[in-house]
C-alpha cells in the first residue's frame, strides 16, 4: 500500500500547488492596476526581462534560421522545389519555432532570473520587510515583473522569427543561390497574416504568460533558503519547458486543426 | 547600476525592435493582401470537380496572381462545387464571358484557378458568376478515359 | 505586579496558541508590551520569537488567542486596516532586509516615497536626518552589498524609523556582530527609545546586552512564558530554567544530551 499512499500524497501536493498558483495569479491580477499607474516600475522590469534577453534570442534566431535554410534546401533541392525555401523557413519559424524556441530560451534566461531574484528577496526577508512597511510585494514586486514578461515575450518571439527568416535568406539566397524573388514571393504567397502570423503571436503571448507566471510563482513561493531558491529556479525552467511544449500542442491543434 | 535614462532608452529600442520584427512579419513575410483583398470583389464559379483546390489558393490571369479562393462549397442540388473567388479591386476589367479552369502548377505543385479572358465588352462585377468552367484534371479519370479510348479503337479495328 | 496600576499596554497578547504543522510554537502565552518601554522577548533558538513579531505585525495569524496592538485586534483586521496599522510599526530584520537593488539613500527613502507625497527636497532632508542619526549619512550612495552586517542593520534601523512609528520591533539585533557594533546598536536602540519615546520590542537571546538595555524581559520556552519581570528581578528568578539560560549553564533543565537510550546499553548493543 506504500505506493498508493505516496501516489495520494503526490496528488495532494500537486493539487495544492495548482490551487495556490491560481490563487496567486488572482492576487497578481488584482495588483496589476498599480503597475499600470506607475510605468517606471514596468520600464525597469522590461529592461531586465526583455532587453537582457534580446541578445540570446537574436543570436539563437539567426542560427536556427540559418540551419533551417541549409537543411530545408538540401531536402527541397531533390524535388527541384528549392524555390519554396522561403515559404518553408518562414512557416516553420512563424508557426512553431519562433514562439516555442523563443519561449524556451525566455524561460531559461528571464524566467530563471525572475525566480532567483524574487526567491532571494524572500530569503533575505526583503519581501517580508516590504510587507511590514505596509507595501504589498505582489503589487510592487510581482505584478510589474509579470506584466513585463507578458509584454516582452511576443516581441522576443517576433524578433526571433524575423531574424531567423533573415538567417534563412542569407543561407538560401546568399550562399546556396536560391532566387531572391522566388524566396520572398513564395513566402508571401503562402504565409497568411491572420492564420500564421497572428496565431504565432497569440502562441507566444500565451507562452509568455505561462512562463512568467511559473517564474514569479516559484520565486514567491520558494522555501526561503539558499537551497530552496536553487530548487525553485530549476523547477521554473523544467516546468516552463513542459508547460510550453504541452500548450504548443494544444494551441496548434486548436489553431491549425488536423485533429 | 545603469542610470534610469539609459534603461528607458534601451527599453524603447527593444520595443521598437520587437514592433519592427512584427511589422516585417506582417508586411514582408505574410500575404498582407489577405486584408487589402478584403475590399476586392467576389465572383463565383461552378465546377464538376475541383481536384485539390483549397481555400486561399491563388487565382491567376495570364499567370499573374489577381486574387485568391475565398470559399469552397458544395451545391447538393446541382452536385457541383461552388468556388468563391476574391479578386483584387484593381483588376476590374475581366470580360463577362471569361472562363475559369483549375490547373496544377508543375507536376506535384499546388492547384490554382486560371481565368481565360473572353471577348465581351461588359466586365464582371461583384457577385457575378463565371459560367464557362473547366474542372480539374483528375489523374485516375484521365487514365481510365485513355484506356477506354484504346479499347474502343481495338474493338472497332477488328 | 497587578495589571491595574499600569497604563494600558501598547501590545496585549492573551492566550496565544500557534502551531507550525505538528510543532507547537505557542501554547497559551500572555505578553504585555508597555508603551515607551524597551521590552525583550528572550528564549532559546526555535522558540518562535520571530514568529511572535510576525503575529504582532499581522504577517501570521495565531490559531487562537488575541493579539491587540493599540486597541486593534490584529488577526481580525482587513488588509487595508492592517496596512494602515503597519505604517505605525517599524521592524528591523535580522539580516537588515535592505533592498539590494537600491542605494542606501533610496532604501531609507522607500517608505517615504511609498506612503507620502512629500516633495523631493523634503524627502532628501528627512532621509539625511535619519541617516545622520545612525551615523551613516556619508554612506548614502553605497549599495547594500557594500556594507558590513552591522552597517546594514543601522540602515535598516534608519528605514524602520523613516515614518516615525509608534513602535519598533528588533529581530535579533545583536546576533553575529562584533562588540563595537553591538555597542553602537545598543546605544541606538536606547537613544531612539528615550528621545522619540518609541516603544521597542526586542527579540534576542544575548543575555548581557538585553539585560543592560531592557526595561522588562519575558522568558519564553516551549510555547509558554516561563518568567517575566525587570532584568534585576529576573536574575533572582526561582525558575531553574531561567537560571540556566541567564548563566549559560551547559546542563540543567535543558539537558546537554539529546534524548537517547542509555549510553552503556547503546555502546554494548548491536545498534538500532
Amino acid at each position: 500500500m506504500d505506493w498508493l499512499q505516496s501516489l495520494g500524497r503526490t496528488g495532494l501536493i500537486l493539487f495544492e500547488r495548482l490551487g495556490r498558483g491560481h490563487l496567486f495569479l488572482l492576487r497578481v491580477f488584482g495588483g496589476m492596476s498599480d503597475t499600470v499607474l506607475r510605468p517606471s516600475l514596468l520600464i525597469a522590469q522590461m529592461y531586465s526581462i526583455g532587453v537582457l534577453s534580446f541578445t540570446i534570442i537574436a543570436i539563437s534566431g539567426l542560427n536556427v534560421g540559418m540551419v533551417l535554410g541549409l537543411q530545408m534546401y538540401n531536402t527541397l533541392v531533390d524535388f527541384g522545389a528549392e524555390d519554396s525555401l522561403g515559404q518553408v523557413v518562414a512557416l516553420s519559424l512563424v508557426r512553431e519555432l519562433g514562439p516555442v524556441v523563443a519561449a524556451l530560451l525566455f524561460a531559461g534566461r528571464a524566467g530563471s532570473a525572475l525566480t532567483a531574484e524574487i526567491g532571494l528577496m524572500k530569503a533575505t526577508e526583503q519581501l517580508s520587510g516590504m510587507e511590514m512597511m505596509a507595501v504589498d510585494p505582489i503589487k510592487r514586486v510581482v505584478a510589474p515583473r509579470f506584466l513585463a514578461g507578458m509584454l516582452s515575450m511576443p516581441l522576443l518571439a517576433a524578433i526571433f522569427s524575423a531574424v531567423g527568416i533573415l538567417g534563412g535568406f542569407f543561407v538560401g539566397v546568399g550562399l546556396l543561390g536560391v532566387d531572391s524573388g522566388a524566396f520572398w514571393s513564395q513566402m508571401q504567397a503562402n504565409v497568411d497574416l491572420r492564420e500564421d502570423i497572428v496565431n504565432g503571436v497569440i502562441k507566444s503571448f500565451v507562452f509568455g504568460f505561462v512562463a512568467t507566471w511559473i517564474a514569479v510563482y516559484e520565486g514567491y513561493d520558494t522555501v526561503p533558503t539558499t537551497e530552496g531558491v536553487s530548487r525553485s529556479t530549476t523547477r521554473t525552467v523544467v516546468h516552463s519547458a513542459f508547460a510550453i511544449l504541452a500548450l504548443d500542442f494544444v494551441l496548434t491543434a486548436l489553431m491549425f486543426g488536423g485533429i | 547600476m545603469i542610470n534610469r535614462r539609459s534603461i528607458e532608452v534601451a527599453v524603447g529600442l527593444f520595443i521598437a525592435a520587437g514592433l519592427a520584427a512584427l511589422f516585417m512579419l506582417a508586411m514582408k513575410v505574410s500575404n498582407i493582401s489577405a486584408f487589402t483583398e478584403g475590399n476586392g470583389y467576389q465572383l463565383s464559379a461552378r465546377f464538376e470537380n475541383i481536384g485539390g483546390l483549397k481555400v486561399r489558393s491563388p487565382v491567376t490571369m495570364g499567370g499573374v496572381r489577381i486574387g485568391r479562393v475565398a470559399a469552397i462549397e458544395f451545391d447538393q442540388n446541382a452536385y457541383q462545387a461552388v468556388v468563391t473567388l476574391k479578386i483584387s479591386p484593381q483588376y476590374d476589367r475581366i470580360p463577362k464571358d471569361s472562363s475559369a479552369s483549375i490547373y496544377t502548377s508543375g507536376l506535384l505543385g499546388e492547384q490554382y484557378v486560371g481565368l481565360e479572358p473572353g471577348a465581351d465588352d461588359a466586365y464582371m462585377r461583384d457577385q457575378d458568376s463565371i459560367s464557362l468552367t473547366q474542372s480539374a484534371l483528375v489523374m485516375e479519370r484521365l487514365i481510365s478515359k485513355f484506356l477506354f479510348n484504346q479499347t474502343v479503337k481495338e474493338n472497332g479495328g477488328s | 505586579m497587578t495589571a491595574s496600576d499600569r497604563p494600558e499596554p501598547l501590545v496585549k497578547i492573551r492566550d496565544l496558541h500557534f502551531r507550525f504543522g505538528a510543532r507547537v510554537i505557542f501554547d497559551g502565552a500572555d505578553i504585555d508590551i508597555q508603551r515607551g518601554k524597551i521590552t525583550t522577548i528572550m528564549g532559546p533558538s526555535g522558540t518562535g520569537k520571530t514568529t511572535l513579531l510576525r503575529m504582532i505585525g499581522g504577517q501570521l495569524r495565531p490559531d487562537s488567542g488575541s493579539v491587540l496592538v493599540d486597541g486593534l485586534e490584529v488577526p481580525k483586521l482587513k488588509t487595508d486596516e492592517l496596512f494602515a496599522l503597519r505604517k505605525h510599526m517599524g521592524m528591523m530584520f535580522q539580516t537588515g532586509a535592505l533592498f539590494t537593488g537600491l542605494t542606501i539613500f533610496e532604501n531609507v527613502a522607500y517608505p517615504l516615497r511609498e506612503h507620502t507625497k512629500l516633495p523631493e527636497a523634503m524627502i532628501r532632508d528627512l532621509v539625511l536626518i535619519k541617516l545622520q542619526a545612525v551615523g551613516l549619512r556619508g554612506a548614502r550612495n553605497l549599495m547594500p552589498a557594500e556594507l558590513s552586517g552591522g552597517m546594514a542593520r543601522r540602515v535598516a534601523l534608519a528605514r524602520a524609523v523613516a515614518l516615525d512609528p509608534m513602535m519598533i520591533m528588533y529581530d535579533e539585533p545583536f546576533t553575529g556582530q562584533d562588540p563595537i557594533t553591538v555597542g553602537v546598536i545598543m546605544q541606538l536602540i536606547r537613544h531612539l527609545n528615550e528621545s522619540l519615546g518609541i516603544t521597542s520590542i526586542i527579540v534576542s537571546h544575548d543575555v548581557t546586552e538585553v539585560s543592560a538595555i531592557s526595561d522588562y524581559i519575558y522568558m519564553i520556552s516551549e510555547g509558554k512564558v516561563v518568567d517575566h519581570g525587570p532584568p534585576a528581578e529576573l536574575k533572582q528568578s526561582r525558575s531553574d530554567w531561567v537560571q540556566q539560560f541567564l548563566q549559560a549553564l551547559p546542563d540543567g533543565p535543558v539537558p546537554f544530551q539529546y534524548p537517547a537510550p542509555d549510553y552503556r546499553a547503546d555502546l554494548l548493543g548491536d545498534g538500532g
